[in-house]
């Protein structure tokens, strides 16, 4: 069992969790991730490590509730625990040395994962874009985390409602125009998110690096249900992976994939809300 | 004198069309009636071909004997003595390659049925057991990696000899593939558990949710004072066909299918596991595993289920007893058939296999006349699903982060007689070790390291 040391409402459907989990706060990197799982008969969800403190043994998650089983883990309390946490999983992100300016991206809460990412690289002196879009003002997370983690963060709405109206990639083309020259880029989010970035990215032959979430069970290669294509050739995002080259990833097999249980969660949540949200 | 019928003692089984609908356990087993007149059918014969042909080396006239006699405590306590999960093996052992191929009853009529009356002797004396005996504590402490059937069968030997013993699972319960592979129709999943609560009860400490190499080091261990190692960390990547379309939606590896069902029961309406609604499903494959997953594809509830496999019915690799059983079942067998094609509909989803007609050549290297290509033959079928039951590539986490723990072309560990790895203090059994193969083989792995280990800590002890 792996208590809940402090649980804090980001915004109407995003959570974050400090897990009491010493021996993987011990190991955790960025770019590292988690599966736990809240009770018995919930699925094993993978979420990325968000921080996690080395001293005080707790890794901290944060996570969006789309379905059954996170809605379920969103139902627990701070001095509760939850069941199982696994990890970390996966390779940790890898900077090349020496790079000096590099863009990171996050979408929504998405940016739960561009964070610790930001604030490595901020940590070892590397001058830190932080692109970070919403669909709105209210979703907005993280936005003093982000602030400390980065040389300048900016803030983009689809609706204008907070900061710079448009798109992340929107932002990211204006600042390559401007001349950052950035060394790398790293994004963050929904799928479409970052096939898009990866799509401005590619002209100006900017090293992009995605990190991907794909269905996964046991987050150790034994189940292959994570595989993406890369390059032409299958990888595994729980080992080979989350993080991959965005320009040699097939995004529309990765879409594809992840819808595979759209319809029946969409049945499984209507259960559990007792068929309110039914039609 | 032995009873001389030619014919095993028939054994009570769910109806074939019953038990394709739900997942209880197919076989019921003996009452103790039949399993008494199964006994007599041994000939006590003094060259015991049998015990030969049994990985942990069961004593298997010895048990068979006290069954006859009705002294089932007696038979229990003889099985125990080399083998700490009979339940499972009665039940997953390929007998018919084992102890009952080489009965010598087998020679003029059915051999005798070993497998069951070892289920038999285990199932009854569940209850009854009496209580586990915490041994005496040596001073040494072993950690093993992998709660599967090595792991597990190291962990009992050695805690059996006092160690204090850890063993570390990836997984939120314990088993490995007793419980996340193997179908509860063929294994139910309270006697694996059964099994498990029995070596905690001896005392083995058994921490879920650590993976090994990645939480932890095999360095790690040594420095928290384990002195040796045992590595059962089991089957690895699933292996993929490489052909087109197997980035459709519905096309599963049979371990992600199997996971779903068995450890995370999907089959269960409690739980939110998602699963496919699959009405017509092609399994690739001819081992126990896809045996496996084209049964447990009829329980979820389809309707048509095909084994593709690509040589014919006399090479398949799955246990007798399985095929006959996926047969009454209604799975249909596409023998001499290779997939080199899936395609998919306007959404992505799997609507055909593309098969090719194979025919048999020359024997290859196996020994087996390998699968050549019909020209012109390929075909059309209809699936919605298609899993994968190919076997597996060993899992590159613990040889990754282990300086000093060498592996052969194919990535396993390569061990030497008594089962130690390139490390000093290292050793390693299953599957990691083979590639995928038994659970008793690897039991056996399991049981020749643990003594190994105990020599090993014992020979430095006495060096300082």
């Amino acid at each position: 069992m792996f208590k809940i040391i402090r649980k804090k409402q980001l915004n109407d459907s995003v959570v974050l969790m400090d897990i009491d989990a010493p021996f993987i706060a011990r190991k955790a990197d960025a770019g590292q991730f988690v599966i736990v799982r809240a009770d018995e008969y919930s699925e094993r969800i993978p979420l990325t490590i968000a921080d996690f403190d080395r001293d005080k043994g707790t890794v901290t998650i944060i996570f969006q509730t789309i379905g059954g089983s996170t809605m379920t883990l969103a139902s627990l309390n701070e001095g509760e625990a939850i069941l199982d946490v696994v990890g970390p999983l996966g390779m940790a992100t890898k900077y090349e040395s020496g790079i000096k300016k590099v863009a990171v991206i996050g979408g929504g809460v998405g940016c739960a994962i561009a964070y610790p990412q930001a604030k490595k690289l901020h940590n070892m002196g590397v001058d830190v874009q932080l692109i970070a879009g919403f669909r709105n003002k209210d979703i907005i997370i993280l936005e003093d985390e982000m602030k400390a983690a980065s040389t300048a963060l900016h803030i983009c709405t689809d609706d204008g409602s907070y900061g710079y109206h448009g798109f992340v990639t929107d932002k990211l083309k204006e600042l390559i125009d401007a001349g950052a020259g950035f060394d790398e880029v790293v994004a963050i989010g929904p799928v479409p998110m970052m096939k898009f970035v990866c799509k401005v990215t590619e002209p100006y032959n900017i090293k992009t690096i995605v990190s991907l979430n794909p269905i996964m069970i046991d987050g150790t290669g034994m189940c292959g249900g994570c595989r993406v294509r890369v390059g032409g050739e299958i990888k595994y995002a729980c080992v080979d992976g989350p993080d991959f080259d965005g320009h040699k990833v097939d995004f529309n097999e990765l879409v594809r994939r992840n819808s595979t249980y759209n319809e029946v969660e969409k049945q499984h949540v209507c259960r559990l809300m007792g068929g309110a949200s039914n039609g | 004198m032995a009873d001389m019928r030619q014919d095993k003692i028939p054994v009570a089984e769910q109806e074939p069309l019953v038990r394709a609908k739900n997942f209880d356990e197919v076989t019921l087993g003996y009452s103790i009636e039949k399993a008494v007149r199964e006994a007599r059918r041994c000939l006590n014969c003094k060259a015991r071909p049998c015990m030969n042909g049994c990985p942990v080396g069961v004593r298997i006239p010895e048990f068979i004997e006290k069954v006859a006699e009705g002294d089932l405590e007696s038979a229990y306590a003889i099985i125990k003595t080399t083998n700490s999960l009979p339940a499972v093996c009665g039940r997953v052992c390929p007998q018919e390659n084992q102890c009952e191929g080489k009965c010598v009853r087998g020679k003029k009529g059915e051999p005798v049925a070993i497998g069951r009356l070892e289920r038999f002797v285990a199932d009854y004396m569940r209850d009854k057991e009496p209580e586990v005996k915490i041994p005496a504590p040596n001073g040494h402490k072993v950690a093993v990696v992998g709660a599967g059937p090595s792991g597990l069968t190291a962990a009992g030997d050695l805690a059996k000899q006092g160690y204090e013993v850890t063993v570390f699972e990836a997984f939120h319960t314990a088993g490995g593939v007793l419980m996340y592979g193997i179908p509860e129709f063929r294994l139910p999943k309270t006697i694996v558990q059964h099994e498990i609560d029995n070596l905690t009860k001896m005392g083995v400490n058994i921490m879920t949710n650590m993976v090994i190499g990645k939480v932890l080091s095999v360095d790690e261990l040594f420095e928290m004072g384990y002195e040796a190692v045992f590595v059962g960390s089991g089957a690895g990547l699933p292996r993929f066909m490489g052909i087109e379309g197997e980035g459709l939606i519905g096309v599963y590896s049979a371990n992600e299918y199997l996971t779903r069902i068995n450890l995370m029961k999907a089959y269960k309406k409690e739980y939110a596991t998602p699963i496919m609604k699959s009405q017509r499903v092609a399994v690739v494959g001819g081992g126990n595993v896809a045996m496996d997953a084209a049964r447990s594809a009829l329980r979820i509830g389809a309707k048509k289920v095909y084994v593709v496999y690509r040589r014919s019915m006399d090479e398949l690799p799955a246990r007798k007893e399985e095929v006959h059983h996926a047969m009454e079942e209604g799975v249909e067998f596409l023998t001499l058939n290779n997939p080199v094609e899936l395609r998919g509909d306007d959404n992505g989803r799997v609507r055909a296999m593309v098969c090719r007609k194979m025919e048999l050549g020359e024997p290859d290297e196996s020994g087996r006349r390998s699968p050549v290509a019909v020209e012109g033959s390929d075909y059309e079928l209809d699936v919605d699903t298609v899993i994968m039951a190919i076997g597996t590539s060993p899992n590159p986490l613990i040889r990754n982060t282990t300086p000093g723990l060498d592996v052969n072309k194919r990535g396993c560990l390569i061990v030497d007689d008594t089962e130690a790895t390139t490390k000093e203090g290292v050793y390693a059994g299953g599957d990691a070790v083979t590639g995928a193969a038994t659970v008793i083989l690897a039991m056996g792995a399991g049981k020749k390291a643990a003594a190994a280990i105990d020599a090993y800590i014992k020979n430095k002890c006495r060096e300082e």
